[in-house]
C-alpha cells in the first residue's frame, strides 16, 4: 500500500522476535549461533517439504483447482510433520554438543542449559519462519495498491503480519515444550505439540475467513504461553513474589 | 542409480529451472497490468517543450469515468479523493476539456479510450497553420500571406498535439481490458445516491516518465556534457530524422556531388510522414499515403515510356521524410543541395510539382497551387503558366476538371516552400482542396483507410482484398494518370507519346492496400529482400504507421524501406548477376554501384512455397533526413527543424485498489505499538528472569 503500510506490518510482525533477539540472543555469541543453527534447520526441512509438494504437483498435472487444493493440504501437513522431525533432529544435535561445550568450559557444567537451547532454537525456528511468510508480502506492501481487485479482503497485509507474530511465538514456545519433554521422556508432550502445529496451519488453511483463522490462532498462542512460562521453570510463586518485590521495592523507596 | 531415478532426478532439474518463470503470486492479487496502451511522449523544438510528462514513480490517481458535465465539475471541484486519473471515451477528447484539466493540480492523468467513430464535425489536433514558420512566408517574403493571415489551411486545428502537460495521457483500444476498467469503476468507484464512494478505491497507475526538458538546447547541451565526462553517457533525447528516398529516370552519378553540367532536372516531390497526438501512431490516409501512392503510380506509368523516347530533362521523383516537424526532410535536401553534397544542385532545378493531399476529391475537382509572390518574377510566372497550362490540358483530356485557386492565395504547407526559401523555383502544388484542407482528420488518428472510403466488401481474403479495386483507387490513378503525363510534359518530353502513360488502376490498388490495410501481402514480400522478411520481419498485419520517429543505429523506418523497394522495382530492371555480384558489382563490367542501387530481392512465391531470389538494379537512393541544425549544432536555430524527442525508460500502466489513509496510518501505529509494548515487556522479563525462572540454576537432566 505504501511506506506506512510497509513500516506498520513489519512492525507487528517481526517486533517481538526483535525485541527477544536484542535483549536475549544479541550479548551472547553462544546464543547467537545456536540461533542461526536452528533457523538452518528449519529451512532445510522447508526446502525438503517444498520439493516433495513441487514434485506432486507436477507429477499430477492437473489445472483441477480441488486437486491443487487437495495437493496444497498435503504439503501443509507433510511440512508441519518434516518440521517437527527437524526439531528432533536438532534437539539430538544440541544434546550432543552439550557435552562437548561442558568438555571444553572452564567449570564443570556447560555455560549453557537445555532450556536456554530450547528456547533459541524455538525463536530460531520463529524467526525464519516468520521472514519466510512476511517478507514477500512486505515488498508488496510497499506499491502504491492494496489486495482486492479480484475481490479478496483488503485488510490482507494486516492480518498476515498478525498472523506471522503468532506463529512466530508459536514456534518458540513449542521449542521450549519440545525439548523439555524430549528430556523428560514425557513423549504426549511432542504428540501434543504435533497437534498444535497441524491444528494451527490448518486454520490458516481456512483463509480469507480471518475470523476463524485468527481468534483461535491468539488463543492457542496464549495457552502456550502460559505452559512454556510453567515449563521453563516458571511458578505462580515466582510471579507473585516477583509483583510483592516490585511492591516492597516501591514501598520502600 | 538406475534409469528410473535418473529420470527423477531429470524431474527435478527441469522443475527448479520452471520455477523462476512464476512471479510473486501476491503482486498479481493487487496488480492488472493494461497491456496495448499507447502513451503521449515530449517532444522538444528550440523553444518549447510539448507532449505529456509523469512523474519517475508513476501517477496514481482515483479512477473516475468523464461522461457527463457533472462528472467534470466532481473531478475539478468537488470530489473528495484527489487526484483523478481521468477516463474518457475519444469523443469527449476536445480542447476546452483537456485544457481545464491542464489548468488544476485534481487531475492525476488521462486515459483516452480510442473508439473508431470519428466525430462528425472533424477533429485535428494540429496546429490550424502547419508548419508555420519554417515555410517560406515570413517577414522578408510575402509577409501579408505569412501566418496564415489569408488562408487558415487546417480550420479544425485545435493545437492540442503542440500543448505542454505535466500529466500522462494514454490511448487505450476499446477491448477486453477496458471492460475491466469499466467493471472495477462500477463496483468501487460508482456515486450512489449521490454521495462520495468508500474506500478501497478504484485506482490507475500511469508511466511516462521523459527524460529532456525545456527545450532542445537544454536537453543536448546535457547530453553533450554526459558524453564528454560520464562513463556511461545517457542520452536524453534523439533528433527525430530518418531517409528520404529519391529516384531519377536518367541515373546520376552519385559519386559526383554538386552542380551537373547540362542537367536539367523536374523534381516530383511527396511526403512520407504524419503524426497524431499519441506517440508512433498516425495511420495519415489522406494526409499523406494519397500523395505517396499517387507518386508511385505517377512513376510507375512514367518510367517505361521515358526509356523509349526520353525527355529533355531528367525527373527525381522524391519522398521526403519528416515533413510534419518543420520540413525535417525537404530542408534537409535544400542545404545538401546548397553545400554542394547531393547529387545535384539547385541551379540544375528547372520546376518542382508536388502532390500534397489528394484522396478526397469532392466532384473530380483537382487544386493547382502556385506560389504568388515568385509569380511577380516574369521569367518565373511564364514557365509556371506554361505548367499550368500542361496540366490542365491534360486533365481536361482525361475528364477530370483541373482549376486554380485564386493567384493571390499562398501555397498551402508543402515541401516545395522549402525550395522557395533558397530560391524563386517555377513550381506547383496539386491537391484536392481549393482553400483549406478538405481533411477534417489532419494529423489524427481518424484519417484512416475508412476515412478515405477505402472499403473493401466483407468476404473477401486478404489475397482477393490486394487485387480489389476500390472507388478510391480508380480516384488515385487519375490523379496519378495526370500526374505522369504533366510531369512528361514538364520534361519536354513529346505530346505524341502521352497518350500511352496510364497509371495501372490494379497496382494502385495493391499500393492503397499495403499502406492502408495490411502491409503483410504477398505483392509486398515478393519485393523486399530475404533478410527484412523471415523472422524480424518489417511485414506486419497492421497498416504501417507513418510517425518519422528517431533514426537509432541507423535503422530505417519500414515505410522508407516499402517505398525503396517498391520504386525500384518500378523503375529498375532485373539482372541476372548472382548474390554476391549483385552486393559487389564493381567486379561486373557495365554495372556501376555509383549509377545504381543493387539490391537482392526475394521475388514472388511459387505454388511450391519457394522463391526465386534476384537481382534488381535502379536509380533509387537513399539519403539522410536529419535536420541540418543538428550538423550545424545550432540547437537554437530558427531556419532550420529542430525537434527532438524525449528518451524514456518505462511506459506501463496498471489498475488496482487504494485503501484508505485512515486504515494505513492504523497499521502504522499498531504496529509501532506492538514494537514498543514488546520492548518493554522483553527488557521487563529478561532483567527480572533469574527470579522469574528459578529452576534454571538446576543441573540438566542427563537423558536421551
Amino acid at each position: 500500500m505504501t511506506a506506512a503500510v510497509f513500516f506498520g506490518c513489519a512492525f507487528i510482525a517481526f517486533g517481538p522476535a526483535f525485541a527477544l533477539f536484542i535483549f536475549t540472543i544479541a550479548r551472547d555469541p553462544l546464543r547467537v549461533i545456536i540461533l542461526i543453527a536452528g533457523a538452518f534447520f528449519w529451512l532445510l526441512s522447508l526446502l525438503l517439504s517444498s520439493l516433495v509438494w513441487f514434485i506432486a504437483m507436477k507429477a499430477s498435472n492437473t489445472d483441477d483447482a480441488k486437486v491443487q487444493k487437495g495437493l496444497l493440504i498435503f504439503g501443509v501437513m507433510f511440512s508441519v510433520l518434516l518440521q517437527e522431525v527437524f526439531r528432533f533432529a536438532y534437539y539430538r544435535l544440541l544434546r550432543k554438543a552439550n557435552e562437548g561445550l561442558s568438555a571444553i568450559s572452564d567449570e564443570e557444567t556447560s555455560p549453557i542449559s537445555v532450556r536456554q537451547m530450547a528456547y533459541v532454537a524455538g525463536l530460531g525456528f520463529g524467526i525464519i519462519s516468520g521472514a519466510f511468510s512476511m517478507i514477500n508480502i512486505l515488498s508488496d506492501s510497499l506499491g502504491p495498491g492494496t489486495v482486492g481487485i479480484f475481490g479478496d479482503s483488503q485488510y490482507y497485509f494486516i492480518t498476515s503480519a498478525l498472523l506471522t507474530l503468532a506463529i512466530t511465538l508459536l514456534q518458540t514456545f513449542w521449542g521450549v515444550v519440545f525439548f523439555e519433554g524430549c528430556e523428560k521422556s514425557r513423549w504426549w508432550v511432542i504428540a501434543v505439540v504435533v497437534c498444535l502445529h497441524l491444528l494451527v496451519s490448518g486454520l490458516s488453511l481456512l483463509n480469507p475467513l480471518y475470523e476463524g483463522c485468527l481468534p483461535p490462532v491468539y488463543v492457542i498462542t496464549v495457552l502456550m504461553a502460559v505452559w512454556a512460562f510453567f515449563s521453563y521453570g516458571g511458578s505462580l510463586q515466582n510471579l507473585s513474589q516477583l509483583f510483592s518485590c516490585k511492591r516492597s521495592e516501591v514501598e520502600s523507596s | 542409480m538406475g534409469p528410473e531415478s535418473f529420470k527423477w532426478l531429470q524431474l527435478l532439474v527441469f522443475s527448479f529451472f520452471y520455477t523462476y518463470v512464476n512471479c510473486s503470486s501476491v503482486e498479481k492479487k493487487i496488480y492488472i497490468e493494461l497491456t496495448n496502451t499507447v502513451p503521449c511522449v515530449r517532444l522538444l523544438n528550440a523553444t518549447h517543450q510539448i507532449g505529456c510528462q509523469s512523474s519517475i514513480s508513476g501517477n496514481t490517481g482515483v479512477l473516475h469515468v468523464l461522461e457527463t458535465d457533472a462528472d467534470l465539475e466532481w473531478i475539478l471541484s468537488t470530489g473528495p479523493h484527489p487526484p483523478y486519473m481521468v477516463l474518457m471515451e475519444s469523443a469527449l477528447f476536445t480542447r476546452p476539456t483537456m485544457m481545464k484539466m491542464k489548468n488544476t493540480s485534481r487531475v492525476a492523468g488521462v486515459a483516452v479510450i480510442h473508439t473508431s467513430t470519428a466525430p462528425d464535425k472533424g477533429f485535428s489536433p494540429h496546429t490550424s497553420c502547419p508548419n508555420q514558420n519554417m515555410g517560406v512566408y515570413r517577414e522578408q517574403y510575402g509577409p501579408e500571406l505569412a501566418n496564415c493571415n489569408q488562408t487558415v489551411w487546417n480550420p479544425l486545428g485545435n493545437d492540442l498535439s503542440y500543448e505542454d502537460f505535466t500529466f500522462p495521457i494514454f490511448s487505450l483500444k476499446d477491448d477486453n481490458q477496458t471492460q475491466i476498467i469499466h467493471k472495477c469503476f462500477e463496483q468501487h468507484n460508482a456515486r450512489v445516491n449521490g454521495s462520495a464512494p468508500q474506500y478501497p478505491l478504484c485506482a490507475m497507475q500511469l508511466f511516462s516518465h521523459m527524460h529532456a526538458v525545456t527545450d532542445t538546447v537544454t536537453c543536448m547541451r546535457r547530453t553533450d556534457l554526459q558524453n564528454s565526462f560520464s562513463v556511461n553517457p545517457e542520452k536524453l533525447c534523439d533528433p527525430l530524422g530518418d531517409y528520404n528516398v529519391w529516384a531519377s529516370i536518367r541515373p546520376l552519378n552519385d559519386s559526383q556531388k554538386g552542380h551537373k553540367e547540362n542537367e536539367s532536372v523536374v523534381i516530383a516531390a511527396t511526403r512520407l510522414d504524419g503524426r497524431s497526438f499519441f506517440w508512433d501512431i498516425a495511420p495519415s490516409a489522406e494526409g499523406t499515403v494519397s500523395g505517396i501512392v499517387t507518386l508511385l503510380a505517377a512513376a510507375q506509368a512514367l518510367y517505361p515510356v521515358t526509356k523509349e523516347a526520353q525527355p529533355p530533362r531528367n525527373i527525381i521523383f522524391t519522398f521526403f521524410q519528416g515533413e510534419a516537424f518543420d520540413y525535417i526532410g525537404s530542408s534537409r535536401m535544400v542545404y545538401d543541395m546548397e553545400k554542394e553534397k547531393f547529387v545535384i544542385d539547385l541551379d540544375n532545378v528547372h520546376s518542382m510539382m508536388e502532390i500534397g493531399q489528394v484522396g478526397l476529391r469532392s466532384g473530380q475537382n483537382l487544386w493547382v497551387h502556385t506560389d504568388p509572390v515568385s509569380r511577380k518574377n516574369t521569367t518565373v510566372d511564364d514557365v509556371v503558366k506554361t505548367l499550368v497550362s500542361s496540366i490542365t490540358s491534360v486533365a481536361s483530356s482525361l475528364n477530370l476538371t483541373l482549376k486554380e485557386p485564386d493567384t493571390s492565395q499562398a501555397l498551402p504547407p508543402s515541401s516545395f516552400q522549402r525550395f522557395l526559401r533558397s530560391r524563386p523555383i517555377p513550381g506547383l502544388v496539386l491537391a484536392d482542396h481549393q482553400s483549406s484542407f478538405n481533411n477534417r482528420y489532419y494529423e489524427s488518428l481518424y484519417d484512416t483507410a475508412a476515412y478515405m472510403n477505402v472499403n473493401y466488401p466483407p468476404d473477401l481474403t486478404p489475397e482477393q482484398q490486394l487485387e480489389y479495386e476500390t472507388e478510391a483507387a480508380k480516384s488515385l490513378s487519375e490523379v496519378a494518370t495526370v500526374v505522369a503525363r504533366s510531369l512528361y510534359k514538364q520534361a519536354g518530353g513529346d505530346d505524341r507519346y502521352l497518350n500511352n502513360i496510364t497509371a495501372d488502376t490494379k497496382t494502385v490498388a495493391k499500393l492503397l492496400y499495403g499502406f492502408l490495410i495490411m502491409s503483410n501481402n504477398s505483392w509486398f514480400s515478393s519485393l523486399l529482400p530475404p533478410e527484412a522478411l523471415g523472422r524480424g520481419s518489417i511485414l506486419e498485419s497492421s497498416p504501417p504507421q507513418y510517425y518519422v520517429g528517431l533514426r537509432l543505429d541507423n535503422s530505417v523506418k519500414t515505410i522508407t524501406s516499402f517505398v525503396q523497394f517498391i520504386l525500384a522495382n518500378m523503375t529498375g530492371t532485373v539482372t541476372n548477376l548472382n548474390q554476391s555480384q549483385c552486393q559487389n558489382p564493381k567486379s561486373v563490367p557495365g554495372e556501376s554501384k555509383d549509377l545504381y542501387f543493387y539490391t537482392w530481392v526475394s521475388g514472388p512465391v511459387s505454388a511450391n512455397g519457394t522463391t526465386e531470389p534476384y537481382c534488381v538494379r535502379a536509380p533509387v537512393r537513399r539519403v539522410k533526413a536529419l535536420s541540418p541544425a543538428f550538423d550545424l549544432l545550432d540547437y537554437g536555430s530558427t531556419e532550420y527543424s529542430t525537434w527532438t524527442e524525449s528518451r524514456w525508460k518505462t511506459i506501463r500502466a496498471r489498475i488496482f485498489l487504494v485503501a484508505s489513509p485512515e486504515l494505513e496510518m492504523m497499521t502504522l501505529v499498531v504496529g509501532v505499538a506492538v514494537l514498543l509494548v514488546s520492548l518493554l515487556v522483553t527488557y521487563f522479563v529478561s532483567s527480572k528472569a533469574e527470579l522469574l525462572f528459578s529452576s534454571t540454576r538446576e543441573a540438566p537432566n542427563t537423558t536421551y
